[in-house]
């Protein structure tokens, strides 16, 4: 469990990025920040790794305060996936994979054969263990970075919009392989997205915040799409328009379901499960 | 034309092989005198070019103390050094790592910041310690530039190390300072030459090793074929 507690973080006097936080992640879940840009996302992320300390408040991952743990030691204890990869682009994949197990003392052997498995399971061929970073695509690399996040078989992992240069395609991709690896895995996944759709398709938790880093709303996609707590927030999630503002319309007999746009949605029936369906994560 | 012929005629002249005055002799004076004053320059301006690239910190000093020491006339400096400590190589290998420094701390720390910051970040984010980055992330990515400075460096050093014959008896100026005292012109222009040679085999070495030192991953691009081990 991760903990937030009245953090806030100024980098300047007047440049407030995060105002007042307080939130519980759950172990085990996937937490999505979700906000427009400048809205503090990264800077929350960074809070709990110590790549920046707060100004006032307090981390607390499983009752421990962060700020008194060793921030190299805390990092490698934690997985990081960010965008564009962030790979070392003068070490071959598998290496750059194996680095920080390489910087924890575990052996060369080991960490390549560990290394190699983490490619499987993020659905990599090992033939690409020994290329270069510039010699994959975006949805590779961004691969490759999931799996350096895995490597240290950390309880934590920390994505900034890990998918956000892929393509849509690629990206709808990576996001069914994160759901999937949660389920094996179940580490405890906080994301930063931009994306209300990814918010709403990965989070657990999702956590909507506006400029200066403020919070919106916290709930589960269905209580926020349900009751969204005010007009930022039903705009945000697009709860007033395009395919999520849905209306049914009776075409003799059959009741077809229609987005705001007239776009026809699909065929409204009454089976129960389908329905309980409809009741369920937005998306899933 | 007759010069020429005369100043090759000079550079392989037996004569010019023996004693205290010999070419190989010469040659290795000069040479030495020019990797030493370079491993000074380096010593000093590699840590500090280091530093500057990887805290952000001082540049702007730097660029103006550079830009400072560029403008010194070698020459001037090089009197004025001597008339302070006195004849004999001491001057030269001051006035000359002052000249050698500016050109490799550039080479150092646009070395450094050439390097992507997200690349630094993501290192720091997994947990690299900052001197495990200097040394894992930094140094090999910064060395091409890093090199590039030295080379630099190294050809202004090697030219200007003529100058060391005007206050010692000393390297491949001193055939430059005889032959204008004696009016030995054959002399001069193969000294010249020698100098010349010298400088071009030094700047091949350079871009040789500059070629080699850029890692694999940054040169590989993606339409080249993968080579596997
Ligand atoms: N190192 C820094 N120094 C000064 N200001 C910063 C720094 N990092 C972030 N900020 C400021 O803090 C605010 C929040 O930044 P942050 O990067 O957390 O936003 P974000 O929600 O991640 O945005 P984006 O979606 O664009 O990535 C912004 O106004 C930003 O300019
Ligand atoms: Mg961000």
């Amino acid at each position: 469990m991760i903990e937030f507690r009245s953090v806030t973080k100024r980098f300047t006097t007047d440049v407030v990025a995060v105002d007042d936080f307080s939130l519980v992640l759950p172990s085990r879940k996937i937490t999505v920040l979700v906000g427009s840009s400048g809205s503090g996302k990264t800077t929350l992320l960074r809070m709990i790794n110590r790549m920046v300390d707060p100004t006032s408040g307090s981390i607390e991952i499983d009752g421990v305060d962060v700020a008194s743990l060793e921030p190299v030691k805390l990092r490698r204890s934690i997985g990081y996936v960010m965008q564009n990869s962030g790979l070392l682009p003068h070490r071959k994949v598998v290496d750059n994979v194996a680095t920080v197990p390489l910087l924890r003392g575990v052996p060369r052997k080991q960490a390549r054969r560990e290394a190699l498995e983490l490619l499987d399971t993020v659905g990599l061929s090992r033939t690409l263990a020994d290329r270069y970073p510039s010699q994959l695509s975006g949805g590779q690399q961004q691969r490759v970075g999931v799996a350096r996040g895995l490597a240290v078989n950390p309880n934590i992992l920390l994505m900034d919009e890990p998918f956000g240069a892929v393509d849509p395609i690629v990206r709808a991709e990576l996001q069914q392989e994160l759901l999937r690896l949660q389920q094996e895995l179940d580490k405890t996944v906080v994301f930063v997205t931009h994306d209300i759709d990814e918010a709403f398709l990965l989070g657990d938790q999702v956590v909507i915040l506006r400029t200066g880093g403020l919070v919106a709303q916290i709930g589960s996609p269905t209580e926020i799409l349900a009751r969204p707590a005010d007009e930022f927030v039903a705009s945000f999630v697009g709860a007033d328009r395009g395919k999520r503002a849905l209306h049914l319309e009776n075409h003799g007999g059959g009741e077809l379901v229609v987005d705001s746009e007239g776009r026809l949605a699909g065929v409204l029936t009454r089976d129960t499960e389908s329905g309980a369906a409809a009741q369920g994560r937005a998306g899933r | 034309m007759n010069l020429l012929i005369e100043s090759i005629q000079w550079i392989l002249d037996p004569q010019n092989y023996v004693g205290g005055n010999a070419i190989p002799l010469r040659v290795l004076e000069h040479l030495g005198f020019t990797v030493a004053t370079l491993l000074i320059a380096s010593a000093v301006a590699i840590p500090a070019g280091f530093f500057i690239g990887h805290t952000g910190r001082g540049r702007g000093l730097a660029v103006s103390i550079s830009g400072a020491f560029r403008a010194i006339p070698t020459l001037g400096l090089l009197t004025l050094v001597a008339l302070s400590i006195g004849i004999g190589l001491g001057a030269p290998y001051v006035a000359l790592t002052i000249l050698a420094i500016p050109p490799i701390l550039a080479g150092a720390y646009t070395g450094f910041e050439a390097i992507d910051r997200r690349t630094i970040d993501a290192a720091r984010a997994v947990g690299m310690s900052e001197g495990q980055i200097v040394r894992g992330v930094e140094l090999p990515l910064g060395l091409p530039l890093l090199i590039g400075g030295i080379r630099s460096a190294a050809l202004q050093v090697i030219s200007t190390a003529t100058l060391a014959a005007y206050l010692a008896d000393f390297g491949l100026g001193r055939y430059l300072f005889t032959g204008l005292k004696t009016r030995d012109y054959a002399e001069m222009l193969g000294g010249s030459i020698l100098v010349i040679l010298l400088a071009l085999a030094l700047e091949g070495i350079f871009a040789t090793i500059q070629r080699f030192v850029v890692p694999r991953g940054v040169v590989s691009s993606r339409s080249r074929v993968v080579r596997v081990r």
